[in-house]
């Protein structure tokens, strides 16, 4: 139970170096946008970790709900024939 | 080190299992088999509430730890030797205080919030690990706690890494990948005195190391046929290696690094022994673990004092914070 006087929470995200994703790598508490990036440099990026971040606030974050997990997930487990190991070809031209 | 909650759970009184539907006892049969199937827990996964409250009270001290773990060492960063010393003590801090802060991240995905641990530590309904109850009286404190402390931490909290529940285990890689410097700055700053020093700053060292040596091997909590919440954690993936057995790796790892650098250690009975592989150590004083525990140690009161100080004379500048930002959110909406 968070209390009102708390700062918000915010999800932070790290790019570790050009042409990779943006990872999430925790959250933190700030009172603002700016701050929350402040804060996530400070704290996430001591070691050059980090060439951008980006933070959002946790409450706008939209999850499956893990109860859901079988229903969303396994309806792909049995389309083995997505995977290009399903097709077995000629070794002379497998390398495909 | 961090990690002596479950060995003090005995002065908070342990809960009893409650009743349990069927429905519960399925839930609790699955949860079983994920453990032993070695797979993690995440936030919203379901759990049995004794499993969350032992995390809780283990990651939130292991989080207030950290953050009272600054005080001793930040009581030197205006008094370092140099401005190297003074740089590297001031990036060891704040390391500490972002390990505090991934680790009360990680407790409020269990379903409580930062200001209802902070106020749990404030109030002394919370503990923190009992070393940082000791005082740093002279510049040699700061190496011997990066060498001893921080390496007896290090022993302790890499098999958390393997933790069940995977908010703390992700937690605590992170905080790993940042503690080998914490041990190694302080035993190079050691080092430095013991190879170039003076014979007075050999002997500050040595006093430094002899105070420090028994409380360090009291961080990995009581002798494990004492320490009757131990099964529990292991069976919950929650503690991965016994108390006896970290502190075994440490004394070993510690005698090494002691002939490296020329001190000794204040116990008589420290003994290779041929037949274990191990260096034997002698009695360890449990009534003094137990005191510091219970909050009689050197400095209790002045490092709960410090914390609840900060908190207080902090608080305008939090209220303004969120004052300032929910007067812009209102000028935005305009
Ligand atoms: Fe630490
Ligand atoms: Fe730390
Ligand atoms: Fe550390």
């Amino acid at each position: 139970m968070s209390t009102e006087n708390e700062w918000p929470l915010w999800e932070v995200f790290v790019r570790t170096k050009a042409g990779l994703d943006h990872k999430h790598c925790g959250s933190l508490h700030a009172a603002d946008p700016k701050m929350a990036l402040q804060m996530a440099r400070d704290v996430y990026t001591r070691r050059q970790e980090g060439s951008s971040v980006w933070v959002v606030r946790s409450d706008q974050i939209v999850a499956s709900d893990p109860g859901d997990k079988d229903m969303l997930f396994d309806p792909a487990e049995d389309k083995v024939y997505r995977h290009p190991t399903f097709y077995k070809l000629p070794d002379s031209v497998d390398h495909m | 080190m961090y990690t002596q909650a479950m060995d003090t759970l005995r002065e908070e009184g342990g809960d009893k299992p409650p009743l349990r539907t069927a429905e519960e006892a399925q839930l609790q049969q699955r949860f079983d088999n994920r453990i032993d199937a070695g797979e993690f827990i995440e936030a919203k996964d379901w759990m049995p509430e004794n499993y969350r409250k032992t995390l809780l009270r283990q990651i939130s001290q292991h989080a207030h730890s950290e953050i009272v773990g600054m005080l001793p060492e930040g009581n030197w960063i205006t008094r370092a030797p140099t401005l190297k010393r003074k740089a590297i003590l001031l990036a060891k801090v704040q390391d500490e205080g972002g390990h505090g802060l991934y680790l009360y991240a990680a407790a409020e995905t269990l379903g409580t919030s930062r200001d209802q641990m902070l106020d749990a530590l404030h109030t002394g309904k919370a503990k923190y690990s009992s070393i940082f109850n000791y005082p740093t009286l002279t510049w040699a404190d700061v190496g011997a706690i990066g060498w001893l402390v921080d390496g007896a931490a290090i022993m302790n909290q890499v098999p958390i890494c393997r933790c069940s529940y995977a908010p703390y285990a992700r937690a605590m890689v992170r905080i790993c990948r940042e503690e080998s410097f914490h041990q190694r700055q302080g035993y190079d700053s050691l080092l430095v005195m013991m190879k170039e020093g003076t014979e007075a700053q050999r002997a500050m060292v040595q006093e430094a190391v002899n105070r420090w040596w028994w409380p360090c091997l009291m961080m990995f909590g009581p002798p494990d046929d004492q320490s009757p919440n131990s099964a529990q954690g292991m069976r919950w993936g929650i503690k991965r290696v016994s108390n006896d057995t970290l502190r075994q790796k440490f004394v070993d790892a510690a005698m090494q690094q002691a002939e490296v650098l020329g001190v000794s250690f204040p116990d008589p009975d420290l003994r290779w022994n041929e037949a274990t592989g191990h260096w034997d150590y002698g009695k360890i004083d449990w009534s003094e673990f137990w005191r510091v525990v219970g909050g009689e140690g050197p400095c209790n009161r002045e490092r709960l004092a410090a914390r609840v100080k900060a908190w207080e004379e902090g608080k305008w500048v939090r209220e303004a914070a969120l004052a300032h930002a929910r007067k812009s959110d209102l000028k935005e909406a305009a």
